[in-house]
């Protein structure tokens, strides 16, 4: 049957081993507060945020805590009712330490939301929309971590006539997007109608990915008849929410290189933020916790969980106990997700998932790096058609310029699909990274 | 956290494959194609193929040690260099002939060019280009298969000694009192008597030629094995024939007297062992997709155009060395299109 109907697709791509039947239906669950909470001012792409609170200043949860520096920025507020213990550096996934604001969280307090206002979204202008949106210091939740805000104001010019609904969630171990979509879901469709109204579009297409048909039924039930609303599944592969590739699956539109979402009439957002955006805009309220998969060979108790922004890895992983020595922690999925260096990092906003690996088998640890043997098999993986073997001979010649100029190395969103592929283990994603900010640097 | 967590780049899975699993499963799928030579020849054969091949593995052991790269040969892609070339010799083949052609298919076929993955050519290839021209005569003596007591002696011209030339095997060959003997593999009755023989014996390899390149269906079985495991680009080998058969088909329907049918080029000489073992080389072969398509139309296209119409009996090892030499070429007039760029967009980029 399966084969009569497949599922709409991009090009290239691979096939990892999901391993997301360890979390697909365990209900998402409320983790406890940490006893203390590290809030960075900069979770987003753009400006850090200003703080504006002191040191020993009390704060309750959902209040402000720091707000937005300009368009491209957004505000922070309080994960917990506690005190502002101190504002200084703190470690983050990316490896530099960034200014965060420490935040002791009161234990015999309520933890109540006392922090907002009701208010009628289907009363308010797109503009006003889109600005409580910044208020609600919402970022793209799928890893992005781009303001959503943003993202609903097209450069002039630009018309915006599909939303599309990122549901595919094609990273392996996570299943939070799927856990929203089947329980979070009129908080979902309230984003989404919001979203259509900010951003004027004609019609939201939600893209899940067939291994996850059960949502895409629960989504088709409980939409209401009359909003051009509509759910579609998609083929079950990588790198299928990646923003370019879903719109080629479901509008065969591609993205012009080097140009926005909006150059074709289109603007993604993660199932997650929308449902945020659901459940935030009526009650002015601000992003103080979201839904993070903890999983992976080396958790004891893998789940969905809601979880306060700022709680370190540490106390995550303990709730959730381990088996023995964690190998690596990767914050997002293990394909482009990005290893810690420390236990004391927070789950910030972009963060979908924890996924503790075991210590690596030393064998593999010894794997030898051969040299390319022109196998193809990366062509075939890459799904924006680079030769990743063309581009891996450059990188060891050092001619990053050729690199970028005849074989668009900007196009390269480093999926990771190459360097998954290359039986001679040759680390291809690394090589562009690397090749890319030379190039930066080198203006 | 005693020892500390690890850390390393995105990608942090790793799909299960690597040189050795690929090089070793090529070997695999080769031995049932040498072992039926070794049942069709003889004793001869089993010595040949031992010889390339240990040749071979001495070859690459010696300079990758000289060169700093450490010990290559337990990549294994050296042994499929030295089966494949046992399988492309005469099975009377003098053993240190076969010797020199190990070495020099190797050393400088592959291990001058800077071993794995740099090799320009098909090892196996240069190594027996390099004989056809050294030792003419040997390469073109022929010895009936299934001759009988060929498991309990040697075809004569085997122990040759070094630097001497084969012992000639008329002699031995008439003792054996094979009917219809000619001393000339299809491919020679065919172009110089224009005799076609029946396709079943081609197909099944029950006629003379070289140690590997009798048995069109055992060689199609063992490559679409391979290309059923995923290691093998299955492309090429259904280019390459189907590039034989786009020149060979309208020539066969003008003048079938003349020319062979479509089916005896598929099944005779070496072309099907060609096309799925040498030809989709990997490294010597085009990256692209549609490089690998044209690349494998040229060589099934020249391999018949130097079978029918150059003075050798048999073109497919000059036309997969050609194929070589112009992979590179072929493979940067094809590199794929990429997401999001159009004519256009490069166009304006480069203006500017």
């Amino acid at each position: 049957m399966r084969f009569f109907r497949r599922s709409k697709t991009f090009d290239h791509g691979i096939y990892p081993i999901e391993h997301k039947e360890l979390t697909a239906d365990k209900p998402i669950r409320r983790m406890p507060f940490a006893p203390e909470l590290v809030i960075p001012l900069s979770q987003h792409k753009g400006k850090p945020a200003e703080p504006l609170v002191r040191v020993g200043q009390e704060v309750v949860r959902g209040e402000p805590i720091a707000r937005a520096d300009g368009f491209v920025s957004v505000p922070m507020h309080a994960p917990a009712t506690g005190v502002v213990r101190a504002i200084g550096l703190a470690p983050s996934a990316e490896g530099p330490k960034v200014q965060a604001i420490y935040l002791k969280v009161y234990h015999a307090a309520s933890q109540q939301v006392l922090y907002d206002m009701e208010r009628d979204p289907e009363r308010m202008a797109p503009d006003e929309i889109i600005a409580a949106v910044q208020e609600s210091g919402l970022v793209g939740l799928g890893g992005g971590a781009f303001p959503s805000h943003v993202k609903m104001k097209p450069p002039a010019g630009r018309v915006i006539e599909t939303l599309l609904v990122n549901g595919c969630e094609c990273e392996p171990y996570l299943t939070c997007d799927h856990r929203i979509m089947l329980e979070h879901t009129d908080a979902l469709i309230r984003g989404i109608r919001m979203a259509l109204r900010a951003t004027g579009a004609k019609r939201a297409i939600i893209g899940v990915e067939d291994n996850k048909l059960d949502a895409v039924a629960h989504l088709r039930a409980r939409i209401p008849r009359h909003l051009p609303i509509t759910a579609e599944a998609v083929r079950t592969k990588y790198p299928q929410g990646a923003e370019k590739m879903l719109i080629k699956s479901l509008l065969g539109l591609e993205v012009p290189a080097g140009g926005l979402t909006s150059d074709v009439g289109v603007a993604v957002f993660n199932v997650g933020t929308l449902a945020q955006i659901g459940d935030l805009l009526p009650k002015s309220r601000g992003l103080i916790e979201r839904v993070v998969t903890v999983s992976g060979p080396a958790v004891a108790n893998p789940g969905n969980f809601m979880v306060p922004i700022g709680t370190p890895l540490r106390f995550l992983l303990e709730q959730v106990g381990l088996r023995g020595e964690p190998g690596e922690v990767i914050l997002g999925g293990p394909m482009m997700g990005m290893a810690v260096s420390s236990l004391d990092v927070p789950v910030t906003k972009a963060v979908s998932g924890v996924v503790a690996l075991e210590p690596e088998n030393p064998d593999l640890a010894r794997r030898k790096v051969h040299p390319c043997i022109k196998c193809g098999e990366c062509l075939n993986a890459c799904p924006i058609s680079l030769n990743p073997s063309m581009l891996g001979e450059l990188a060891l010649a050092r001619e990053y310029g050729i690199m970028a100029e005849q074989f668009h190395l900007d196009q390269c969103f480093e999926c990771g699909c190459c360097a998954y592929v290359c039986p001679s283990n040759i680390p291809l994603t690394q090589y562009f990274r690397i090749a890319k900010s030379l190039n930066r640097d080198k203006g | 956290m005693a020892k500390g967590i690890e850390i390393r780049t995105s990608p942090h899975l790793k799909r299960v494959m690597s040189v050795e699993r690929i090089m070793r499963t090529v070997v695999l799928a080769l031995l049932p194609i040498c072992a039926f030579a070794v049942y069709q020849f003889g004793l001869s054969a089993l010595l040949l193929l031992l010889t390339t091949t240990g040749v071979s593995i001495l070859t690459e052991w010696f300079f990758s040690r000289r060169s700093g790269q450490g010990n290559t040969v337990s990549n294994w892609s050296v042994v499929i260099t030295g089966l494949l070339l046992g399988l492309t010799l005469p099975p009377g083949f003098p053993l240190w002939m076969a010797a020199v052609a190990a070495f020099v298919g190797v050393g400088l076929g592959k291990s001058l060019f800077g071993g794995l993955g740099y090799n320009v050519m098909n090892p196996a290839l240069v190594g027996r280009a390099f004989v056809q021209a050294a030792f003419p005569v040997a390469i073109t003596t022929w010895t009936p298969a299934f001759a009988p007591g060929r498991f309990g002696e040697l075809i004569p011209s085997t122990l040759t000694l070094p630097f001497m030339q084969p012992i000639p095997v008329d002699a031995w060959v008439a003792g054996l009192n094979m009917d219809a003997w000619t001393g000339a593999t299809p491919l020679a009755i065919q172009k110089f008597q224009h005799i076609e023989t029946p396709i079943a014996d081609v197909f099944s390899g029950m006629v003379a030629g070289s140690a590997g390149e009798t048995s069109a269906i055992l060689i199609l079985i063992c490559g679409l094995w391979l290309a059923w495991q995923k290691m093998l680009d299955i492309r090429i080998p259904l280019s390459v024939l189907a590039g034989a058969v786009m020149v060979a088909l309208p020539l066969w329907l003008m003048d079938s007297a003349t020319y062979p049918s479509p089916w005896f080029v598929l099944c005779s000489g070496g072309l099907m062992l060609a096309a799925w073992f040498m030809a989709s080389d990997m490294v010597a072969s085009p990256v692209t997709a549609r490089g690998a398509i044209l690349y494998g139309l040229f060589i099934g296209a020249l391999t018949v155009v130097i079978r029918l119409f150059g003075g050798l009996s048999e073109g497919v090892m000059y036309a997969v060395l050609l194929g070589n030499a112009v992979g590179p070429l072929i493979s940067s007039w094809t590199q794929p299109r990429v997401y999001g760029v159009t004519r256009k967009s490069a166009d304006k980029r480069d203006a500017a």
